[in-house]
């Protein structure tokens, strides 16, 4: 099914409403959820990934040099990640409008 | 010494962190509430069970944020069917596996099968079903988890949720402190089923949980592994604490985390002194009614309970015993 | 049994219990997973399988699980992870199952299950009538009835090939009479292994939970698609008759015993008919020759098909018969009409030409039902056609 649920006919819809794509969750954007973001120091990040262990979505990526950085489509700011930073190098900053 | 907290209660260094897979089984774009505790703990558990597994889930939060058509977010093989029989739709699944197996229908060895459900669908609705499993000693891992109130439907009281809580059914009011009953010890029933592997966990230690996990899977038998999950909308806690909290209650010995292995218990996280309960109490906006008496008693009881724990852990002897059954050659009588 | 160098006999006869020879379908149809909770008159099926896979005759697991609610729930999970899978039950089992009951239609596992039916308490009574299934009638699975041993036999094995058939995947229940059906004793025609195998192939099931395939079943529906996931439901569940009906020919042409969704007797130039299901159809059979022999215009239909609801078939066998009595097993407290009447009454209210149509409640709880009731039932029927309706249905033979 991957049209639009409101597009669906009967005759379009799985053998007993099975969904044949394993994750495909992530076609929805939680992202558009939040009102504050995390925002990385990178000076005094120690690359140890206790942010990304810590966050429920998963949202945080590695980027090239073993940093860390929210994904925008998925993060909800829960504020999870910064708080849990061994070295306070995340702070959460609001969404602009 | 706060900010290190979180390294300092683990038994693997800061960077344990990196040497975790990092494939993802439970997918983003689920539609968990912010800071949902239980959704972490699904996915660290998803990781911890790897690829081969199947799983069934209860009717909770945990299905409905993952599974609405047209999406999913599992990346298991994966059936929901209704809130109290997971343990029995694993069941059939452990059986059907076994038979197609024998059968030689099956490609390479069967696949894990885990359970999975909220407190309510493990020790209200679903604990017949759950216990007939367990007893029947089927192959698969039950993980629960514990939210403390039936958050699907608008946090309402389980019988896990804890003394003295504000839950939409166990409201605080001129006759009652909230919930009037202690949290019920599904752990202490698990372990009553004589099955190999029982464990308490928590995604506040998520290696601890990783480990446990991957032991309940490997095990033949039975496991069940009983998951403390932070629920900011339930617990009306800040969403940044769900990681903190944990922690809390671990340290408080609200929520020890121990295994019980062949009925032989051993704590695998030791907090060096415990903290007030009230530490843990606080930041929850549903304990904010209580009064001082009501925070004594729970002390109290969580002391009590916490040295009892500690007696078994110091048992020479497992709770029970178990020996595998292998029959005699029958003797030829002359 | 002697060996014969030619090849064997398809076929022998042998007599036993008819749950016994419902437990001897499933051996041969090889189920190989059983999930069953006892309750009377459903036991001597479950016990006797059980022995089955004891003595290594079944190559099945079978779970002793600890409810009819567990029992349906594992049945979906050995379905879903692929094995053919079996299971029966009565009364307050099914009731008990009822919430999977239709998880298990919906998520279209073709699960075959044999309900022994038994009246629901309360009060509790252990004795035959259909007030099991009628309750359940909803719940999205294909259902037929039978009304002797080779019927029950004969069904069950059916009933895989049907449920497993691609362009079906549902549910199938093969309903007969507890007590009344399921403990005597009759002598029936037994295929051999051979034959059923050849009839009946090793099931293949479309989807399976499968790491290397993995597959999301029994996510929930929003308002905008839960109409379609239902229309689905329902056109694949009506066009099940098609297929029902080939693999009943299929089985004809192996046996000489050909299956319909109506069957008639003695319905030639007849201006009354009966209708019955079960093994009611047995002792109406009787009452019916007698009739006919008295010169009275009386015939019998007999409903096989359940759901989906033979609606054409029905109207075909009625025919131009002028009054039409249909015998119910259930009750519906407060409703318009006991299930079957309120559902032949419904074919027929379209119809620019139909027959009178009265409704009799019978043989409630294990009350015997005698040929002589049927005569009773016909001529008070042709006086209440005269005199103009006096109720909405009767309930036969209640004192006061
Ligand atoms: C038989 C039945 N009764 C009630 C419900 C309604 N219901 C759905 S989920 C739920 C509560 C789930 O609570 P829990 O198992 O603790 O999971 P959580 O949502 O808290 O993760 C309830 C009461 C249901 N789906 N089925
Ligand atoms: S704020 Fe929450 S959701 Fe966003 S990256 Fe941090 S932990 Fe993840
Ligand atoms: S937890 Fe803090 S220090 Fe560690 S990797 Fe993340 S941002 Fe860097
Ligand atoms: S209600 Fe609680 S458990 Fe449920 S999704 Fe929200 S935070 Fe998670
Ligand atoms: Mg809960």
């Amino acid at each position: 099914m991957s049209k639009p649920l409101e597009q669906t006919t009967w005759q379009e819809v799985e053998l007993g409403g099975l969904l044949r794509e394993p994750g495909s969750a992530r076609a929805y954007r939680t992202g558009d959820w939040r009102s504050q973001h995390p925002v990385w120091t990178k000076s005094r990040c120690i690359r140890c990934g206790v942010c990304w262990t810590v966050c429920p979505e998963p949202a945080i990526i590695e980027e090239p040099g073993g940093y860390f950085d929210m994904d925008p489509n998925y993060c909800k700011g829960c504020g999870i990640c910064a708080k849990e930073c061994v070295t306070g190098c995340i702070s959460m900053v609001p969404e602009e409008e | 010494m706060e900010k290190f907290g979180y390294a300092q209660s683990q038994k693997y260094d800061t960077y344990a962190s990196r040497l975790m897979p990092r494939e993802e089984f439970f997918t983003s774009g689920h539609r968990s509430c912010q800071g949902c505790g239980e959704a972490l703990a699904v996915r660290w558990v998803c990781k911890a069970i790897g690829k081969d597994a199947i799983i069934a889930h209860a009717t909770g939060c945990m299905e409905i944020v993952s599974s609405g058509l047209p999406q999913t977010a599992w990346m298991h093989p994966w059936i929901h069917v209704a809130f109290e029989n997971t343990a029995a739709v694993a069941s059939g699944i452990d059986a059907a596996l076994k038979i197609l197996a024998r059968k030689g229908k099956l490609a390479g060895a069967p696949p894990k099968v885990v359970a999975m459900g909220g407190d309510g669908g493990t020790s209200d609705i679903g604990l017949q079903a759950l216990s007939g499993a367990m007893e029947r000693g089927h192959n698969f891992t039950y993980i629960c988890w514990d939210n403390e109130a039936y958050m699907n439907t608008g946090i309402q009281r389980s019988s896990s949720t804890p003394f003295g809580a504000m839950t939409t059914t166990s409201p605080p009011g001129k006759e009652s402190i909230g919930q009037s009953t202690w949290k019920k010890d599904m752990v202490a029933i698990a372990v009553a089923h004589n099955i190999p592997y029982v464990a308490t966990a928590c995604p506040s230690y998520p290696f601890d949980l990783y480990f446990k996990v991957k032991k309940a899977i490997e095990m033949p038998g039975p496991a069940y592994i009983h998951v403390l999950s932070v629920c900011p909308t339930g617990w009306r806690s800040a969403t940044d604490l769900s990681v903190r909290l944990g922690r809390l209650a671990v340290e408080t010995a609200v929520f020890p985390l121990y295994e019980v292995e062949h009925g032989r218990y051993h704590l695998t996280v030791e907090a060096p002194r415990l903290r007030p309960v009230k530490d843990y109490l606080k930041p929850q906006g549903r304990f904010r009614h209580l009064r001082e008496p009501e925070l004594d008693f729970i002390q109290r009881m969580i002391r009590a309970r916490y040295e009892l724990l500690l007696e078994k852990c110091r048992q020479p002897y497992g709770e029970f015993a178990t020996v595998p059954f292998t029959p005699e050659p029958e003797q030829e009588v002359a | 049994m002697a060996k014969a160098k030619t090849k064997p006999a398809r076929f022998h006869r042998e007599g036993m219990e008819v749950s016994i020879a419902v437990s001897h379908a499933v051996q041969l149809a090889r189920a190989e997973a059983i999930a069953a909770y006892p309750i009377t008159p459903q036991t001597h099926i479950v016990e006797h399988l059980s022995s089955l896979v004891a003595d290594g005759q079944l190559e099945a697991e079978f779970i002793n699980v600890e409810s009819e609610h567990s029992a349906m729930s594992a049945c979906i999970g050995m379905s879903a992870a692929g094995a053919r899978t079996y299971t029966a039950t009565s009364s307050q089992g099914l009731a008990l199952m009822f919430e999977i009951l239709f998880i298990a239609g919906a998520m279209r596992f073709p699960i075959v299950m044999t309900v022994a039916n038994r009246a629901l308490s309360g009060p509790l009574s252990i004795w035959n009538d259909h007030s099991d299934i009628m309750a359940a009638r909803d719940i999205g699975w294909l259902q037929v009835f039978v009304k002797n041993g080779q019927e029950a036999f004969d069904h069950t094995v059916m009933a895989f090939k049907i449920a497993e058939t691609p362009s079906v995947l549902l549910p199938m229940i093969v309903n007969l009479d507890g007590f009344i059906l399921s403990h005597v004793v009759e002598a029936l025609e037994m295929p051999d292994q051979e034959l059923v195998d050849q009839f009946l192939p090793p099931y293949s099931p479309r989807h399976v939970l499968n790491p290397k395939a993995p597959v999301t079943m029994g996510a929930f529906a929003m308002p905008e698609i839960y109409t379609e996931v239902k229309m689905k439901h329902q056109v694949t569940l009506t066009n099940a008759a098609g297929r029902i009906q080939e693999v009943w020919d299929e089985w004809g042409q192996l046996t000489g015993r050909q299956y319909y969704p109506v069957e008639r007797h003695l319905t030639e130039g007849a201006e009354i008919l009966l209708l019955t299901m079960g093994t009611l159809t047995e002792v109406a059979e009787i009452a019916v020759e007698e009739m006919r022999e008295a010169g009275l215009p009386v015939g019998l239909i007999s409903l096989r098909q359940w759901r989906p609801f033979p609606f054409a078939a029905l109207r075909a066998a009625v025919g131009d018969a002028k009054l039409l009595i249909v015998c119910d097993r259930a009750l519906s407290p407060g409703g318009a009409a006991p299930p079957v009447l309120a559902e032949v009454r419904s074919a027929f209210y379209t119809q620019a030409q139909r027959p009178d149509i009265i409704g009799y409640i019978i043989g409630l709880g294990g009350r015997d039902v005698p040929p002589e009731a049927f005569k009773d039932i016909v001529a008070k029927a042709r006086e209440e056609v005269t005199t103009g309706p006096t109720q909405e249905f009767h309930l036969y033979g209640v004192r006061g």
